[in-house]
């Protein structure tokens, strides 16, 4: 478990010697307001809806330029070979690389509070939906954040790696976006495999477990490809 | 633990259809360094990392201070300090963050952790980088980073892929003292193409070639099976023609061949003497030219011959070149 922390401690801390982190979360930030502001402004209404259903969608398409390098970019320098033959199972340094991302995310999250914060001065905020869409977002998130770093683990390229994770996060966002289109059948399971059909019923500020499971086998699903990723090495 | 610290059985590993290694057995000791020798490609990368459990050989096994690769590789790598051919490190993180990084990933915290980094930082004699961050440094500044995230957890095996690669002679020659003395107690593995070096360093030389180990024994060993030595005199001709010039030096006693040498310069002579036995010339070629008023330009020792043993043992003709 140290070790794992230790990963994931000096991940989260390297995003800030580089600029891409600082890029993704003032883009971030910066789209989020936009949206946000102006969706008050034109109906005057003291609410978060607009910024978790917007956030939503942002965030499937700026996190994969944090998790691209993950692993891509530690096998393009080699710097992978000194972390694996250090003590440290493979599963350790799945998890860790992911947790070092989630800290960086987390930090990214609590920067936004400060629109709810703002709105709740200006009118009258129910914080209960502001809370599930917190969850919603932590949950859509790290499951983007595991898909980003499984496509890091299949390629020591991180523009492949992120143009891979973009494609699959992107995919599992729209997919419920074309249901008319489609037999009912395969609708109604196309819609649960969507991440914004569960994202947007709890940005609604209904939890279900339903919701939270699915994310949840996403997010351990990805980790355990990247795990069998990494460790297929030995082998090849 | 037994006095075996590196047993590999039988390495064999195949990348696709390429045999890097094949069927390499070899032990080695506690107490001893030992030098790995062999042209680019010969598959010593492969060794180290297999001994690492970086990759998995294809077949045979090897077991680190008792220990199979197979059956724990987490407590093989606790025994090992590894550094990686090339140096791969954070470019982005501070020398002294490195370290600690180094340091806590080997199960060090607190005042173990502060004085294990004192101890390194002074060994590879880092103290004026540490707030450096490792993408600005020089290669061999860099080497020794990665040299010291190797001792930090004073691991009883090191294995080291050219180490000496990109240090000056000073750092060099101190790195030497420091892995002969780590070696005194502990095992050591590295890997080189100096021949020079390994007699420096190593009590014992493994040379692979294609895959397949060719030589184990010692670098005095090896260079008598090389056989004998030669000395290179270098002399202004002023006047003298070839002939009278290589009778001056045939009449030293122990001379068994006298030739000359293509290379010289205008003017100057190359004349190569090879002794009867293992006699070291020298002094003689200097008394001889001296008495016979030849001006002595160069003489020099062709000596060991390692570099030769090392040609016929890792290439396919048997190096009849030489
Ligand atoms: N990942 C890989 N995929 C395919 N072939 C490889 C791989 N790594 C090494 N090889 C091959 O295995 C053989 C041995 O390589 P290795 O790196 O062990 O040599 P080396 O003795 O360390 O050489 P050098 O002195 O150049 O460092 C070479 O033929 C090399 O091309
Ligand atoms: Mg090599």
């Amino acid at each position: 478990m140290r070790s794992v922390l230790t990963i994931a401690g000096r991940q989260f801390r390297s995003y800030f010697n580089g600029p891409v982190a600082y890029i993704v979360i003032c883009i971030i930030l910066l789209t989020l307001g936009f949206f946000f502001w102006k969706t008050f402004f034109l109906f005057g209404r003291a609410s978060a809806r607009e910024m978790f259903r917007w956030l939503g969608l942002i965030l499937v398409f700026s996190l994969p330029a944090l998790t691209m390098g993950l692993l891509a970019e530690e096998k393009r320098t080699g710097t992978i070979e000194l972390l694996i033959t250090m003590p440290v199972t493979e599963a350790q340094v799945i998890v860790g690389k992911f947790l070092g991302v989630l800290g960086l995310y987390g930090v990214l999250l609590a920067l936004t509070i400060s629109y709810p914060l703002s709105i709740s001065t200006l009118g009258d905020l129910d914080w209960g939906p502001v809370w599930s869409g917190y969850l919603a977002l932590l949950l859509q998130g790290s499951a983007v954040l595991a898909i980003g770093l499984m496509a890091s683990s299949w390629t020591s390229n991180q523009l492949i790696a992120l143009f891979v994770a973009l494609t699959l996060s992107v995919l599992f966002w729209v997919l419920d976006k074309f249901l008319a289109l489609l037999p009912t059948n395969a609708a109604s399971a196309l819609q649960w495999l969507s991440f914004d059909y569960h994202f947007q019923s709890m940005a609604r500020g209904v939890i279900d477990l339903r919701d939270v499971l699915f994310f949840v086998s996403v997010v351990v699903f990805a980790l355990a490809v990247a795990f069998r990723a990494l460790e297929s090495r030995r082998w090849s | 633990m037994s006095d075996v610290m590196i047993d590999a059985r039988d390495l064999t590993k195949h990348y696709g259809r390429v045999a890097a290694l094949r069927n390499a057995s070899f032990q080695v000791n506690r107490g001893e360094v030992v030098g790995f020798l062999g042209p680019n490609g010969a598959g010593k990368t492969t060794t180290m990392k297999i001994l690492t459990c970086f990759i998995a050989p294809s077949g045979g096994t090897a077991q680190v201070g008792g220990v199979d690769i197979f059956d724990d590789p987490l407590a093989v790598r606790e025994l090992i300090g590894y550094l990686p051919e090339s140096t791969p490190l954070y470019t982005e993180m501070l020398v002294l963050e490195y370290l600690q990084f180094a340091g806590k990933m080997r199960g060090l915290r607190g005042a173990g952790l502060e004085a294990r980094l004192r101890q390194v930082v002074e060994e590879t004699s880092l103290g004026e980088v540490l707030g450096k961050s490792i993408g600005e440094l020089s290669k061999g500044f860099r080497q020794r980073v990665g040299l010291a995230q190797a001792l930090i957890h004073e691991p009883p095996v090191l294995i080291l892929d050219e180490p000496m690669s990109g240090l000056d002679p000073n750092q060099a020659s101190e790195i030497r003292e420091l892995i002969r003395d780590i070696g005194r107690e502990r095992t050591v593995i590295l890997s080189t193409h100096n021949l020079a070096e390994v007699r420096l360093t190593c009590g014992r030389v493994l040379i692979i070639s294609q895959g397949q180990l060719v030589a184990d024994d010692t670098p005095d060993e090896l260079a008598a099976r090389a056989g004998k030595p030669r000395f290179i005199a270098t002399v202004k001709q002023n006047g003298h023609s070839s002939s009278e010039i290589r009778e001056v030096f045939s009449l030293i006693g122990d001379a068994a061949s006298v030739k000359e040498q293509s290379g010289g310069a205008p003017g100057e002579l190359k004349v190569e003497v090879v002794p009867e036995g293992n006699q070291d010339l020298r002094a003689e070629i200097f008394r001889a030219a001296v008495s016979a008023e030849l001006v002595l330009l160069g003489l020099e020792q062709r000596g060991e011959n390692l570099e030769d043993i090392f040609r016929q043992l890792t290439t396919g003709n048997g190096g009849a070149s030489s």
